[in-house]
């Protein structure tokens, strides 16, 4: 087998094993500095949010034109069931309320327009390149996330320094730096009869022996689990009265914050939600996309308010492959379009404004004369909060056959 | 156990190929050989399988493997009568299982109408994601069951090498059509028939998108998009080239995609929500000449995307992509080219003959190098059915459902890879810390026997073996499940464990006889690095 990167990482992990010497975070986690270390929590909206409800451009004339069933009315000040005024012209759909609050303490930030620069209309083509991060080129093997991981320093390196709560390892963090896919907390242990008996058993069985990927991973798993199990992660509750709401998105989020709470070494974190490709009927301020929002916005609200002071730690980029059509389909819904509306909150987020350059909703203004037009690439945005907020070197190659424009978004101290 | 098998590779050397190895040496080193032919070509051997191999003689028995059509498998074609959307034709699927009406669905949007009450008017077992769940049980059940394992791993193959993803748009229900008549009757036939096959089918030209592809300056004339420019769409140029023939690096560039989706412009699907066929539309074609590898292609209307078929078939970057990717699958994740050249050379010789390929895999040095045995890592089906034979356990069709889902809980679903590449072939995508655990956890829930549908008895792999002798239980089940390869350190661990009481039955200070626990140890056996392997 060719020995990968990751592999042989993982030697020098079973070497020390070999010696007998504590385990690497156990030394680490003792140390103040570690456990507070940075934490980028990415979310991923599968599906292709409408940007143009997410973040409605009130102040475009051309937006309620387009959109006669389905665009929200503008602003009305005290009326809760409206859009929520952000700035003149851009307001945040009524269901994201929640989230409104940190708006207001300018840590949300918006980048409207936000996209890629290749013009597919495949989900799954254009969710494979904004995970790799190389748009219009299948062959990257691994993912922007993934060369993030590999980018920060290995010293501080534990089992748990990228998760996703997902079941299988997303595209976004692929790579030789490993990362840990894992469904759920609670299950991320041997489950038997006599669990203890069974832990113990396969442990030793991959304790000693060859130096390979599998020894390697097995030593890296119980490492995991023990630590999991040591840092009682898994029992922590929402703290300051979060109440995330009910399904998958929900979970996934309140456990990202036992991770984090539970000082594992998480920096890297990933998360996903369906439910965005509403073709049909996507409705207005109620509705079907109305009803996704209020999940997400709850469960993002959630988790800032569980994690509290330590949001200051933490910065919570969302995306989503594309966007939707300007003008609304037959089945008073959208098709696939191109930009769509992307949010940044945490600490470091220079928030209360939205970022990029609006490049207008008129016909002859849209991308092929009917899309919204990508006027800030996503890799701007990744690259320049990943490498900020995690405090990369400038020149990490986050985005191969890329360079960031010379002049930052500026959306990140 | 390195050295007798650097014997049994020089034997090989000097007789060629995997049969010659098996016939002529130790009964020791042949059954070895057998176990580890039987670990590559099968989904794992079941209890008593080497022994019948070995009677049969291993050349022989691949021969038979390679001709299918010829082995009876009546009592898994019986099982798979319990799972009716497999036979139906893409029509009937649509009105059987339709998706849920306009209507329904905006109800539930709008919260007029209850998740219950959904269930009720749309019951599960009416829903489209039936199709899917049954084609999921029905590999299963066939991986586990047949006799015919050479065309089950290579159904697999080439389900992979022309993916297809079942949540895509229309997809699922043109599946069981796609694998039954596309994939199933090519798995070990001719390549340049498989993909014409595939180019035509309408899983294919909904999942690349080329049923949506017309010429550059094409404007909608009907519907909702009337007046639209809907123009080229690369997506299936592109994967063919890249994926389905030259491989990434086979020597074609942007303009040859371009040109390539020209030609197949009007390759589209007539009436998707009913039957599906596939129709050329000629108004919707590109009628120009198209440059594609240098050679201009000027055969006309459907024609022109039939010459480029032909064309890739025929290509050498294809024999030598094929020929890695199989090389890859039976021998190491990373083929060596000498190898490859030779299996290359076999497609070019026989025009791109599946069987002549896999023979000269099969009959390679290569096969049996010290260094191949035990170097290919199991993805997650391969794991979870492997186990399941191992331990000779016959899944019924509910059994076999519950088998895709261990499977896709250690992240291989069955028809559920997004990207047109498939799952891939190769030990780092399958080594994480949440898939060992899951592997782990499916060899306690198989050998505990909460596996619903799967029965299970571990104690007849040890039938006759004095369970008051912990050591013989242990030697008989390392022989019944890996085949006597376990490693110095995993014997002693296992070893080790009988000391337990857990194990044995006996507490500390207990004088009575040991009652070894053979589920717990055949669990550890199954969770083991080397059943990883294969």
């Amino acid at each position: 087998m060719m020995l990968t990167r990751r592999a042989l990482l993982k030697s020098g992990a079973c070497a020390l094993a070999a010696m007998a010497a504590p385990p690497r975070f156990l030394i680490r986690t003792a140390q103040g500095a570690e456990r507070r270390g940075k934490v980028l929590v990415a979310i991923f909206q599968r599906g292709a949010v409408d940007g143009l409800s997410m973040v409605p451009p009130h102040g475009d004339p051309a937006y309620a034109r387009a959109r006669t069933s389905i665009a929200l009315a503008p602003p009305r000040q005290g009326d809760s069931a409206a859009a929520l005024d952000l700035d003149g012209f851009y307001a945040l759909h009524p269901s994201l309320a929640p989230l409104k609050p940190l708006w207001d303490s300018r840590t949300l930030a918006v980048v409207h327009a936000c996209g890629s620069p290749d013009t597919t209309r495949s989900h799954f083509d254009a969710q494979d390149y904004m995970e790799s991060g190389t748009p219009g080129v299948k062959s990257t093997p691994d993912g922007w996330l993934g060369r993030t991981a590999a980018a920060l320093p290995s010293t501080s390196a534990t089992p748990f320094r990228s998760v996703a709560l997902a079941s299988r390892l997303p595209r976004s963090l692929r790579g030789d730096a490993g990362a840990l896919a894992m469904s759920s907390l609670d299950k991320f242990d041997v489950r038997a009869a006599q669990p203890a008996v069974a832990r113990r058993g396969f442990e030793s069985l991959y304790a000693d022996g060859v130096q390979d990927l599998l020894h390697g991973t097995g030593r890296e798993t119980f490492e995991a689990v023990k630590l999991l199990k040591s840092a009682g992660a898994s029992r922590l509750t929402p703290a300051n009265g979060a109440d995330y709401p009910r399904g998958r998105f929900g979970e996934a989020l309140r456990q990202i914050a036992q991770l984090v709470r539970g000082d594992v070494g998480l920096q890297i974190a990933f998360a996903e939600v369906e439910g965005w490709d509403t073709h049909v009927g996507q409705g207005a301020e109620q509705g079907q996309l109305s009803n996704r929002l209020r999940e997400f916005g709850g469960a993002l609200a959630a988790f800032a308010q569980d994690l509290g002071d330590r949001m200051s730690d933490v910065v919570v980029l969302t995306m989503s492959e594309f966007g939707r059509t300007v003008a609304e389909n037959g089945n008073r819904g959208t098709d696939h379009g191109h930009a769509t509306a992307m949010l940044a909150f945490g600490g470091g987020i220079r928030g209360g404004r939205v970022y990029g350059r609006w490049p207008g909703l008129a016909p002859e203004q849209r991308f092929e004369g009917r899309d919204l037009a990508v006027t800030t690439d996503f890799r701007t945005l990744f690259n320049e909060i990943a490498t900020r907020h995690l405090a990369l070197p400038a020149t990490a190659p986050l985005f191969p056959g890329w360079s960031p424009p010379p002049r930052p978004l500026g959306l990140i101290a | 156990m390195t050295r007798r098998l650097a014997l049994l590779a020089l034997a090989v050397l000097t007789l060629g190929g995997a049969a010659a190895a098996a016939q002529s040496d130790s009964p020791a080193s042949a059954t070895a050989t057998v176990a580890h032919v039987l670990r590559r070509v099968t989904y794992g051997p079941r209890p008593g399988d080497i022994e019948r191999v070995k009677a049969m003689g291993l050349s022989a028995w691949l021969e038979r493997q390679l001709q299918p059509e010829q082995i009876d498998d009546h009592a898994v074609e019986r099982a798979l009568a319990s799972l009716p959307t497999l036979t139906m034709s893409i029509a009937e699927l649509q009105r059987a299982y339709p998706r849920p009406d306009l209507e329904t669905r905006q109800k539930l949007a709008r919260g007029d109408m209850s998740p219950r009450e959904m269930r009720e008017q749309y019951p599960m077992d009416k829903r489209p994601a039936r199709i899917v769940g049954e084609l999921q049980a029905a590999r299963m059940l066939r991986a586990a069951t047949s006799e015919r394992q050479l065309q089950e791993v290579m159904v697999d193959f080439w389900l992979n090498h022309f993916n297809v993803f079942a949540n895509k748009g229309e997809v699922r229900w043109y599946l069981p059509d796609w694998e039954r008549t596309v994939i199933r009757p090519n798995a070990l036939g001719r390549f340049p028939a498989l993909l014409r096959a595939t180019a035509r089918h309408p899983a294919m030209l909904f999942y690349l998108d080329n049923w949506l592809s017309r010429r550059a300056d094409w404007v909608v004339r009907r519907g909702p998009n009337q007046g639209r420019r809907a123009g080229l769409n690369e997506n299936y140029a592109r994967e063919l080239m890249e994926l389905h023939t030259l491989g990434v690096d086979g020597g074609y560039t942007q303009r040859d995609v371009t040109e390539v989706a020209r030609a197949f412009t009007g390759w589209t699907i007539d009436r998707p929500r009913e039957d599906a066929r596939f129709v050329f539309r000629a108004a919707t074609h590109d009628d120009g000449a198209k440059v594609v590898l240098g050679r201009t292609i000027q055969a006309g209307g459907e024609r022109d995307g039939e010459a480029i078929l032909d064309m890739l078939a025929r290509h050498p970057s294809t024999a030598r992509f094929l020929a890695t990717k199989l090389v890859r699958r039976f021998v190491t994740d990373d083929p060596p080219p000498a190898l490859v050249e030779r299996v290359a050379q076999s497609y070019q010789d026989t025009g791109g003959d599946i069987r002549a390929m896999l023979r000269v895999i099969f009959a390679s040095p290569e096969l049996l190098a010290p260094d191949t045995v035990g170097a290919k890592i199991k993805k997650p089906t391969e794991f979870v059915v492997s186990a399941v034979r191992a331990v000779g356990a016959a899944p019924d069709a509910r059994g076999a459902g519950a088998l895709a889902r261990a499977s896709s809980e250690i992240g291989e679903g069955l028809y559920e890879a997004q990207p047109p590449t498939g799952y891939p072939d190769r030990a780092e995508a399958w080594v994480n810390p949440g898939a060992l655990l899951g592997r782990m956890n499916f060899a306690l829930a198989l050998t505990e026997g909460r596996v619903p549908g799967v029965s299970v008895d571990v104690g007849a792999l040890v039938a006759g073996a004095d369970r008051q002798k912990p050591e013989a239980v242990l030697a008989r089940l390392l022989a019944a499940l890996i085949h006597g390869e376990a490693s110095a350190a995993t014997r002693a661990v296992l070893v080790a464990q009988l000391g337990t009481p857990e194990i044995t039955g006996l507490s500390p200070d207990d004088r009575g006889p040991a009652n070894t626990d053979v589920n717990k140890l055949a669990a550890l056996v199954l969770g083991a690095p080397e059943f990883q392997r294969r």
